[in-house]
């Protein structure tokens, strides 16, 4: 398979069709990085829809816009999830929301630090981890998936989540933990500021759970902001949050989070999620978007270029604050 | 001097934060309480999300606890990871005070944010737990947010996502859960808190111009009224940090 050698290639850059048609076939097991309404993969997604994936199995904390525009476009049968939201533009995601009520997909419910862990869990190489939440409630008590659908796909754990008496007895003051099962998912897409050709990567400000989420997974896309030279991030590593041995593929996409904010880079754009908001609600609409905005435009930079300059210069960060200070939104 | 629920609901919930506390924020008007805590009541109030940033200074307010805003001024932000530890670690998790909201609550504060009808097959879906349910299950104390509607004040939460007293008295404890549990809901009618020995929920304080008979009337079941009062109305310095200092923009105070 020849993945190892890859890993350690000192030059992974190219293109993001080649990348996505290579490390997301029809049917993978698929992570987003980032949180609602920050550094989603956003081209890494409209490129997953582009080739028409299927049948993907998505794993999301808050992850909001990559997921919604996922889940909208048909690409996912399968969703483990804490939390469908962008915000104020969308307190609970349209699309994901419309899937959910009409039975168009499988889902099944986490919280943020369950999800956390679990993703935490693949990176470590252990079966589960504990936590004390959760205990109580329909998280533990409801499946979303059935015991014969689990027992049918080797992927799955058999069980959602394990309650555990202490076998420490009272240490930690602790009666019982919740298990969480590990996560692996066949490849995680990332958006950073800034990666080098073998996959160092820089990433500014919140790191959300991006960097367990990478850990975890077999493959790891990353999309960067700046390409920068081999060298350019190894004099301060302690300023890399991703070494270049668990990513496969880089690939250099400026505005590659929009319309989702990077930090330090651009905010989030409140027009378009306004107008994706009003587009996601109807059908009709919603084909149109989809036709406009992802198969109509192959490249990430012509979708940017449509934006056009105005509405970009609105959404430019500042240098003191990391984002686009007294935006209109 | 004239002032909206909104605005009085998010002094209700700044005023039960003390100085000194942890402050964990959600999205809306949670974090507007914070802010306005931090501003008018608590100075020393840090304010945490999540995602990871602690004690923000939030020149601007975040639409989202994932907007870049939160990360102004923070003494530190890292990731999901970092933010849970920090509540579930009782040594923090003890000084965390945190503010949340919900589609339906029940007389003990267990609260729904999932669906609406059978989980499998909602007539409403919601955004999910997110991190209201590792909250809740963590932190010593909570702060509820609710509009003050009979649908989602109900006998049965059609889905638990985040534990409140569970079924009551020592139902926490019996579940294995740490910490303390809700101590009061805010909505857009009321105060609410619980019983310390039975925690079921009861009428604190009604808004100026209300009754306890209109709270009443707009939940499915009944709660102790006998110890109510009016609550104060916002006074002209309250009103005026709220408006100038922590939402100018009205974003959340609409």
């Amino acid at each position: 398979m020849g993945s190892l050698a890859m890993r350690i290639a000192p030059d992974k850059v190219m293109g993001l069709e080649e990348a996505v048609s290579r490390f997301v076939p029809d049917g993978a097991h698929l992570s987003l990085g980032g949180f609602t309404c920050n550094r989603n993969p956003m081209a890494a997604v409209y490129e997953i829809i582009r080739q028409r994936k299927k049948n993907l199995h998505l794993y999301a904390h808050s992850n909001g816009q990559g997921v919604d525009e996922l889940v909208g476009a048909g690409c996912v049968a399968r969703i483990e999830i804490a939390y469908a939201g962008t915000g104020r533009f969308a307190p609970t995601c349209i699309r994901f929301r419309k899937a959910v009520e009409s039975g168009g997909i499988h889902f099944e419910d986490y919280s943020n630090y369950q999800m956390t862990l679990r993703f935490l869990a693949g990176a470590m190489g252990v079966p589960f981890l504990p936590t004390r939440s959760g205990l109580g409630t329909d998280i533990l008590a409801r499946w979303g998936f059935s015991e014969p659908m689990r027992a049918a796909d080797p992927r799955l754990p058999k069980k959602k989540l394990v309650v555990l008496e202490n076998p420490f007895g009272d240490w930690a003051e602790t009666e019982r933990v919740v298990l969480v099962p590990a996560i692996r998912p066949d490849v995680t897409l990332l958006h950073v500021q800034k990666a080098s050709p073998d996959g160092t990567c820089r990433i500014a400000g919140l790191a959300f759970a991006d960097v367990e989420q990478a850990r975890a997974a077999r493959h790891v896309l990353v999309t960067c902001e700046e390409l920068v030279g081999p060298e350019d991030l190894r004099d301060e590593p302690e300023r890399n949050q991703i070494p270049g041995v668990v990513v496969d593929a880089v690939v250099h996409v400026p505005y590659g989070a929009y319309p989702t904010a990077c930090y330090r880079y651009y905010d989030y754009d409140p027009v378009f999620l306004s107008e994706y908001r009003t587009a996601a609600t109807d059908e009709g609409r919603w084909a149109e978007y989809l036709e406009r905005w992802v198969f109509g435009m192959p490249a990430h930079a012509a979708r940017i270029a449509a934006v056009g300059p105005e509405r970009l210069s609105a959404i430019q960060a500042d240098p003191r604050t990391g984002y686009a200070t007294g935006l209109k939104r | 001097m004239e002032y909206t629920r909104r605005e009085l609901m998010t002094l209700a919930a700044a005023r039960k934060i003390r100085d000194g506390e942890i402050v964990f924020c959600g999205t809306g008007i949670s974090m507007l309480a914070a802010m306005a805590a931090k501003h008018i009541y608590a100075p020393n109030c840090v304010i945490i999300f999540e995602t990871g940033a602690v004690d923000s200074r939030l020149e601007e307010i975040p639409m989202a606890v994932g907007d870049p805003r939160v990360m102004y001024g923070a003494s530190s932000c890292t990731g999901l990871a970092d933010a849970f530890a920090l509540m579930q670690n009782p040594t923090t998790g003890r000084h965390v005070v945190g503010i949340l909201g919900a589609a339906q609550i029940d007389r003990f504060g267990n609260l729904n944010s999932t669906a609406i009808g059978e989980y499998l097959h909602p007539k409403v879906r919601f955004s999910g737990s997110g991190g209201a349910c590792d909250v809740a299950s963590f932190v010593d104390r909570t702060i509820l947010f609710m509009q003050h509607e009979r649908r989602k004040f109900v006998n049965r939460v059609d889905y638990l996502t985040s534990p409140g007293w569970l079924d009551g008295a020592d139902g926490r404890r019996r579940a294995g859960l740490p910490g303390g549990g809700p101590e009061a809901v805010i909505t857009d009618l009321a105060v609410m808190a619980f019983d310390p020995e039975s925690r079921e929920m009861f009428l604190e304080a009604w808004y100026p111009g209300g009754s306890p008979q209109e709270v009443l009337a707009h939940m499915e079941f009944s709660v102790d009224v006998s110890r109510a009062r009016e609550l104060e109305p916002p006074t002209a310095r309250e009103l005026g940090i709220l408006r100038e200092v922590v939402d100018p923009q009205r974003l959340i105070l609409g």
